[in-house]
């Protein structure tokens, strides 16, 4: 697969309103019901204020995938998302300290491992997020310079760098800590 | 199995630290609905034939935190704190916007309901099953801002060691007070996240009362099932593109309103309500923008996001973090301070956050003093050496912290501006009730009356009548079933949704979100001739009742603050006042409406028509009717 036609979520931490609706449209598609903790996308706030949209980074040489001991994840040849297949994941977790990012997790009720799919090529979080004009995430049909491995981060990570960003390097220090 | 509920609720009695589950019939949650409707029909079943004796900071009120069946399905999540108010003695309805309610629902749970108090400073932690009562010692005395740190890091090793191999969840919400609510102030609030309170009604004091330093939960479940989901998404997209045509109120949110309405409607508290006019410019929402950080900012479910991130980033005051401020701090801690600089309105309202009160209620006091002092009524050896100047940020700042820590002149202050003016009064044998501007014990929100152009309370007897008082988010008119009344304040309370998220909406479109959502219909002669004139009337006589410090009767009480009655001194409506006649007329009208005699107490008729016969039998016991 060409990296050039990855579909790639674009995000703009400093924007997040922390509506959360990305997280509500996201799981109503995967599980047919409003669960925050179900959702694909969820939005971290350790810092009330910095919003974190955290999903799957699509790193280049997926780590998650490579490390899978039953290969119950693979790559989709069309969108390059990470697909989970239920049946074979054993939820032995190996996958979310293989992630740069620690974005894969536990079905909150079931033992298998959910990570964002795209929604199957057309994503239900960057709809809701641009009906609302929020712009925090964009869907892009082209590799963008974050799809660099280098982006994928933990919650905790991003929260610090952006609350840096939006309150200031001796403020963050006085209210977060990672 | 009910649907858009948890079906069940936690009672937690902080002083046997017994923690139990409990439902309550389909009936009540049909009648009550849930959040305000329901809080009141629990606190009168349990304290309604002891009401008057009932002390609100005392072991024996109950402190509840409900949510309703909109909350987390609806936009914009919110959940509804109550109790027996230590400000007014009877119930507000008191809510507060976030994630709290959504995260209490998918751990399994409507509401909480604390009784008791619990022997040392103490935490609630919920995840699930698993409710813990934790000490709190250690964060007693910290600022909002420490406390909330705390909890949320604590909380989440805690939540680990329920989910070890989990990966990474989101962090737990939290309800929590600052020391002024650990001091039992009556003008503290219940907060959550930065910049979110419960402010009306004095709950923060409440929980300090009852040694309960905040409430944490996670919920790793979904939310409850609803009748007709698709039914339900579809007057949600609907509802959603309302508000997003609504580009005004998502641009500014409430922000630009402190300089509009005093420019514009001349109803905004100037120097503790002396004047309702200023034509500030320094105070335009484009000066308060250049301060925002973040444009839209919001909480769960939200499609407006009217609130806006403003954080100082370098200056004397750096570190400072607040919403906009809103219309209403913008006010309490801006104009009505003679504070007309967004960066000092923005510190204020960041210090009186981190001390826990409520800005409306917490600015209130710091305005009656300011004019206290400018009247010579109190000095600055009165005041520990602050030298209270209309528009001096940082002696307002310090006198707050007094008043959150109780220190000299703070203790008397922390008791709010109605039961500080009495105590003053007899220190300084001087009168000072007229500057204490309140009804009921509550100061009045932001909104003036006497221009006759304020846009969210257009009748003068909008807050004398209303069964919250001086609360502007339920203020009274009539028609009983007409756009302003109260009754649509109960609705929303009660359901628990936002107000802001349901401009356009008319009663029928959101009778079928309910019912998409419980499958039980609403129909609107129902709700305005029974089910939220039931609630009103049990809101009325809690009021009434009162007790044991301050109970209220309409002849005097359901009136204006004696400054209300003046004329305006300035601006483009000066000399406009409010016509004692009419507004007698309009309350005497009003009165008729809901079923109230002439001296403001619930007819035997309408009572016995809601089947409230213990209210009417309370009620003569009482001497009332």
């Amino acid at each position: 697969m060409e990296d050039d036609n990855k579909l790639w979520i674009k995000r703009i931490y400093e924007k997040c309103s922390g509506c959360r609706r990305c997280e509500i449209a996201c799981s109503l598609h995967h599980e047919g019901k409003i669960w925050p903790e179900a959702s694909r996308v969820r939005v971290f706030m350790f810092v009330p204020g910095v919003e974190i949209p955290h999903l799957c980074f699509q790193c280049n040489d997926y780590p998650c995938v490579e490390t899978c001991p039953e290969e119950a994840l693979s790559v989709d040849d069309h969108t390059g998302a990470v697909i989970t297949d239920k049946s074979k994941c054993t939820a032995c977790g190996i996958c979310i300290n293989a992630c740069p990012g620690r974005v894969p997790h536990l079905h909150p009720q079931d033992d298998y491992i959910v990570i964002c799919d795209l929604c199957g090529g057309e994503p239900k979080c960057t709809v809701s997020c641009q009906e609302g004009k929020w712009d925090t995430l964009i869907l892009l049909e082209s590799q963008d310079v974050e799809t660099e491995k280098v982006s994928a981060k933990t919650p905790k990570k991003l929260a610090y760098e952006t609350a840096r960003k939006i309150l200031g390097e001796k403020t963050t220090e006085e209210v977060y800590e990672w | 199995m009910v649907n858009g509920y948890a079906g069940k609720f936690l009672e937690i009695d902080l002083t046997n630290k017994k923690i139990e589950k409990i439902t309550f019939s389909d009936k009540i949650l049909q009648d009550y609905i849930g959040g305000r409707g329901l809080g009141v029909k629990i606190l009168w079943d349990r304290l309604g034939n002891m009401w008057e004796t009932i002390d609100p900071l005392g072991p024996e009120n109950i402190l509840l935190m409900l949510t309703g069946p909109f909350t987390g399905y609806f936009l914009g999540a919110r959940i509804c704190v109550t109790g027996k108010s230590p400000q007014g003695n009877g119930i507000i309805g008191s809510t507060v916007a976030g994630e709290f309610g959504v995260e209490l629902k998918c751990a399994g749970y409507d509401g909480i309901i604390f009784t008791g108090k619990a022997e040392k400073p103490s935490y609630v932690f919920i995840c699930g099953d698993n409710i813990e009562i934790k000490d709190a010692s250690h964060i007693w005395g910290k600022t909002s801002r420490e406390s909330l740190r705390y909890l949320i890091q604590n909380s989440i090793n805690d939540i680990k060691k329920i989910h070890p191999n989990y990966g990474e969840f989101k962090e737990p919400s939290v309800l929590y007070i600052g020391p002024a609510g650990e001091n039992k102030s009556r003008v503290a609030a219940v907060e959550a996240k930065y910049a979110h309170a419960a402010g009306y009604g004095g709950y923060g004091g409440v929980m300090g009362s009852k040694n309960l330093k905040a409430v944490v939960v996670k919920g790793f479940g979904p939310l409850p099932d609803v009748i007709d989901q698709n039914k339900m998404l579809e007057l949600s997209q609907e509802f959603s593109d309302n508000c997003f045509r609504i580009e005004f109120f998502r641009r500014w949110g409430t922000g630009s309103g402190g300089y509009t309405f005093g420019a514009d409607s001349s109803s905004e508290p100037v120097k503790n309500w002396q004047e309702e006019w200023h034509n500030e410019k320094s105070y335009r929402g484009e000066e308060f923008d250049k301060l925002w950080v973040k444009k839209y900012w919001g909480d769960y479910g939200c499609p407006v996001t009217c609130l806006k991130l403003g954080v100082l980033r370098d200056g004397k005051y750096a570190g400072a973090i607040c919403d906009n401020p809103d219309y209403e701090l913008e006010a309490f801690l801006g104009t009505n301070l003679g504070i007309f600089s967004p960066e000092q309105n923005i510190y204020l309202s960041y210090i009186i956050e981190e001390l826990g009160f409520c800005g409306i209620q917490g600015g209130a006091i710091l305005g009656f003093t300011g004019e206290l002092f400018q009247r010579g009524i109190l000095s600055k050896e009165d005041l520990g050496g602050i030298n209270l100047e209309w528009g001096n940020v940082d002696a307002f700042a310090e006198l707050a912290r007094k008043i959150a820590f109780r220190e000299g002149i703070g203790d008397i202050l922390a008791e709010g501006i109605y039961r500080a003016a009495l105590k003053l009064e007899e220190m300084k044998k001087t009168e000072v009730l007229k500057y204490a501007i309140h009804l009921k014990g509550m100061a009045i929100g932001a909104h003036g009356l006497k221009s006759g152009k304020d846009m969210v309370t257009r009748t003068s007897i909008g807050y004398s009548v209303s069964v919250q008082a001086g609360d502007h988010t339920s203020s009274a008119s009539l028609p009983i079933d007409g756009d302003g009344s109260e009754l649509y304040s109960i609705l929303s309370d009660s359901g628990v949704y936002c107000n802001f998220t349901t401009f356009t909406l008319a009663f029928d479109q959101i009778a079928s979100f309910y019912q998409a959502v419980t499958g039980w219909e609403l129909p609107t002669e129902r709700w305005f001739s029974e089910k939220g004139l039931r609630i009103l009337q049990l809101q009325r006589t809690v009021s009434l009742l009162g007790g044991p410090d301050a109970e209220w009767r309409s002849k005097q009480d359901d009136t204006l603050p004696s400054r209300f009655w003046e004329p305006l001194p300035s601006g483009p409506y000066k000399g406009k006042s409010i016509d004692k006649n009419t507004f007698e007329k309009l309350k005497s009208e009003y009165y008729t409406a809901v079923g109230w005699n002439d001296e403001g107490v619930p007819t035997s008729e309408i009572l016995q028509k809601l089947d409230l016969k213990d209210v009417e039998l309370k009620l003569k016991k009482e001497g009332l009717l």
